[in-house]
């Protein structure tokens, strides 16, 4: 894919979703959610969700805004625990584990679950601190293994080239794309197996998004991904399976070429071809 | 048409650089009138010599420097009892300093101007500043040695500037030796007398304790009378010499060289004498110890001592005040109480500085202090060690003084962190503590060097509650010296707002320390100007490296 087609908008879903396809053969499950209800107070925002999501594939929640798809997503990293008045029942297994578990410890299960934001929240410190800022608070400060790691995350996040001269100067002062992709870096560093992308494109300008689309294909090698987006057309472009969610619900989740071309449900045909309203 | 012209909102405009300029004019005269009524101080004054006709006729000669004149109308003056004319509409009316206050019980007097017949300023004249009695002025005449004259007449002055800096120079020895030296044996003395105190209520005062000690106690007391045979032989040498001045009376006084800071001939002075003089005097006020109930010499030790407890404020009042917000901000639920206490922080800003000046003393002071003696320090009873006022508790009650701004400000700059810098981290694995230690805490920095800020300048300024809880208008020993532990926070210090009350106010002599509280005022502002600038610079530099905010 080129830059020019993304920014014409003009794409043949279908060659895509067939490219897709291809990749989805082995079915080994990372995260199981199971029966999850969350309520913000007396609000319940998220209604009996059971879903399932393959290791080592990407997974896109699509949905109208408010329809609780950042909250599940929150959920699988616990950063709904920020969150005065929240209470949540139901489990979600990681590997098999309930991640709600009182024994589980919050800070290594996020080091397990990486996360990246809508907008980009580099921390004001260089480069090459926030890359190592995961390593540093596991203790690790050996110079030599904290270089060769910020190197291959940089190369994870297709950045080093650009930024291995600069790695010293303030990461605020990149552009917004070379930000979010800074941010993957920072948590592809500490080796996660699960990267939540919270609509991870919805800041940046197409170029640069097509830049963390490409990212996101080449990243879904190594790790599980749960991507949340506004755009449809970005979710056929980089997910393997799509759940459709409304109103706190899980309506249809299905391959995404499935779910695409052949909806099982009204509301997400409407959805998909815009009829929605 | 004028209607118009409030609709443009110009008025408002105008109004408020009104305001403005106003503030700016009222700021900028104040420190204008200290700055040049306290830098005009050291500069050498001329001193005239008035052919002056009394009201009973005699003519007599008045030696002195003119300090102030008043102008009283007829009217006023009639009836305060002075002889008017009929054609005389004011009486005019010098205030001259004319010194030699040991010879003539006063060293201001004022003059009316229509009886001053002469006025002229002879070379010749000296002003001789003294240890005590304050200045001298006249014609010197001659120089003794043992009481034999060795110069007389012109050559006198040259060498008796010559003998003086002779004098200087043993004096520094002496004062060397009396400070330093004997202050150490005096020091370790005390130290061997506590120690057999505490030993004995130990009760394990034996004969070999007492031996040990008596040995040590004979060591330092051998080392004291050294000193002081050194200190009467030093004495001797300057006692002896001495310069004689002929008053403005004719009556000729003898004044030992050892009683003498500084002999000029101001009048004979050209203007780059007067620079060094101006110079030497500057930094003899910084540098020195006060002299004479603090009205002459310098006033080291208060600056010493206001630079040394706003530190300590600072050093206690930081980490307790942002403890403080980190828990209100980031730990306590946000409910009433937290309201509540938030509340009581902010009100806490506005009572008065004298109430935590008596807080201080009796609670600090008396209780803390009290029993902090009866358990640590049993020895040294009944003289109190922390029982009493001193720099710890002036520091403590200041800190508490200043908290509420700290608190208030590194509450705002934790507010102003942005949610998603948290996550990020959060989401990396990082505890909370983790997240405030190494992003929110360097984040908030320039907001807690804000909140430092106003708390130095209020601190540097307080003056009510250190009155009452560790300030003094003469401390014999800075709190920072050569003897173990070298930081002595149970003494008492001088503050640079308390001398500017105490030495304009509570001086014997107003008029001569008139120009010290004006010097005194302007090195005060120097300092909390000082304190602030480079706390300034501190937080831009952190502004810089955390710019995240503005983003």
């Amino acid at each position: 894919m080129t830059a020019q087609e993304v920014r014409t908008h003009a794409i043949d879903i279908n060659s895509v979703l067939n490219n897709r396809a291809k990749h989805s053969e082995t079915n080994e499950i990372s995260i199981k959610v199971e029966n999850l209800n969350l309520f913000y107070g007396d609000k319940q925002a998220l209604h009996a969700i059971n879903m399932e999501m393959s290791k080592k594939k990407v997974t896109a929640y699509i949905g109208p805004s408010g329809c609780g798809k950042s909250t599940l997503l929150r959920c699988i990293n616990r950063m709904n625990d920020l969150v005065d008045n929240v209470t949540i029942d139901g489990k979600i297994l990681l590997d098999n584990e309930n991640i709600f578990d009182k024994s589980v410890n919050v800070a290594a299960l996020r080091r397990r679950v990486g996360m990246v934001f809508q907008k980009p929240n580099p921390f004001p410190k260089s480069i090459f601190e926030n890359v190592a800022y995961g390593l540093r608070i596991q203790g690790i400060n050996d110079k030599r293994i904290l270089e060769e790691t910020v190197e291959n995350a940089l190369r994870g996040a297709a950045l080093w080239d650009e930024m291995k001269d600069r790695l010293d100067d303030n990461a605020l002062g990149m552009s917004g794309g070379q930000q979010q992709r800074l941010v993957i870096a920072r948590a592809i560093a500490i080796e996660p197996e699960v990267l939540l992308l919270d609509e991870p494109a919805s800041a940046l300008d197409p170029i640069s998004t097509l830049k963390i689309e490409e990212l996101i294909n080449e990243l879904k090698e190594k790790y599980t991904i749960v991507i949340v987006t506004h755009n449809m057309q970005q979710a056929a472009r980089v997910s393997d399976y799509t759940a459709f969610m409304y109103m706190g619900e899980l309506v249809e989740m299905g391959t995404t070429s499935e779910l695409f071309t052949n909806p099982k449900k009204k509301q997400t045909e409407d959805y998909i071809t815009g009829r929605y309203g | 048409m004028i209607k118009e012209w409030f609709k443009t909102g110009l008025p408002w405009v105008w109004l408020n650089a009104a305001a403005v300029s106003v503030c700016l004019i009222m700021i900028v005269s104040v420190l204008g009138l200290i700055a040049v009524r306290g830098a005009s101080h050291f500069w050498p004054a001329e001193v005239i010599q008035f052919k002056y006709q009394d009201d009973d006729g005699q003519l007599k000669t008045i030696i002195g420097e003119h300090v102030d004149s008043s102008v009283t109308p007829a009217a006023m003056a009639k009836s305060a009892g002075y002889k008017m004319a009929d054609d005389e509409d004011a009486l005019v009316q010098y205030l001259i300093k004319t010194g030699n206050r040991d010879v003539t019980g006063a060293d201001f007097r004022w003059i009316q101007v229509r009886n001053i017949k002469q006025q002229e300023a002879p070379a010749g004249l000296v002003v001789i500043e003294r240890r005590e009695w304050g200045n001298f002025y006249g014609q010197l005449t001659a120089v003794k040695e043992n009481g034999n004259v060795i110069a007389s007449g012109e050559e006198a002055v040259p060498i008796a500037m010559q003998k003086l800096d002779a004098a200087l120079a043993v004096f520094k020895e002496i004062n060397h030796i009396e400070k330093k030296e004997i202050g150490a044996v005096n020091y370790e003395l005390e130290r061997l007398r506590l120690k057999q105190k505490s030993l004995q209520l130990k009760n394990r005062w034996n004969a070999e304790t007492e031996k040990t000690l008596a040995v040590e106690t004979a060591a330092y007391n051998e080392q004291y009378k050294s000193y002081q045979s050194q200190l009467q032989a030093l004495y001797q040498k300057i006692r002896l010499d001495s310069v004689v001045v002929k008053t403005d009376g004719g009556n000729e006084a003898d004044i030992s060289l050892s009683k003498i800071v500084k002999i000029y001939q101001p009048n004979g002075m050209g203007l780059f004498d007067k620079l060094v003089h101006y110079v030497n005097k500057f930094i003899e006020f910084l540098s020195d110890d006060p002299r004479e109930a603090n009205t002459e010499g310098g006033i080291f030790p208060a600056i010493f001592g206001t630079i040394m407890m706003v530190m300590m404020m600072s050093v206690i009042v930081t980490p307790f005040g942002v403890v403080a917000a980190v828990y209100l901000r980031e730990y306590a639920k946000q409910g009433f109480i937290t309201r509540l206490i938030r509340i009581a922080v902010n009100n806490l800003a506005g009572v008065p500085s004298i109430v935590y000046g008596v807080f201080g003393l009796g609670f600090f002071v008396y209780i803390l202090g009290g029993n902090i003696d009866q358990l640590f320090f049993p020895e040294s009873a009944p003289a109190p060690v922390f029982g009493t006022p001193g720099l710890l508790w002036a520091s403590i009650t200041l800190a508490l003084l200043t908290l509420p701004v700290v608190i208030v400000s590194t509450e705002e700059g934790l507010a102003r962190i942005p949610k998603s810098i948290r996550e990020g981290s959060l989401a990396l694995g990082a505890t909370k503590m983790e997240t405030l230690w190494l992003t929110v805490l360097p984040m908030a920095s320039p907001a807690m060097m804000t909140g430092l800020i106003l708390a130095v300048a209020r601190a540097a300024g307080e003056v009510a509650p250190l009155m009452l809880v560790g300030v003094v208008k003469m401390a014999p020993t800075l709190p920072l010296d050569g003897n173990f532990p070298f930081l002595h926070l149970d003494r008492k210090f001088m503050h640079l707002g308390f001398h500017i009350y105490d030495v304009g106010f509570q001086s014997p002599n107003v008029e001569a320390a008139r120009p010290l509280v004006y010097a005194t005022s302007l090195l005060l502002v120097v300092v909390i100007l000082g304190l602030n600038l480079s706390a300034i610079l501190i937080r831009n530099h952190l502004r810089e490296k955390y710019r995240a905010l503005e983003g």
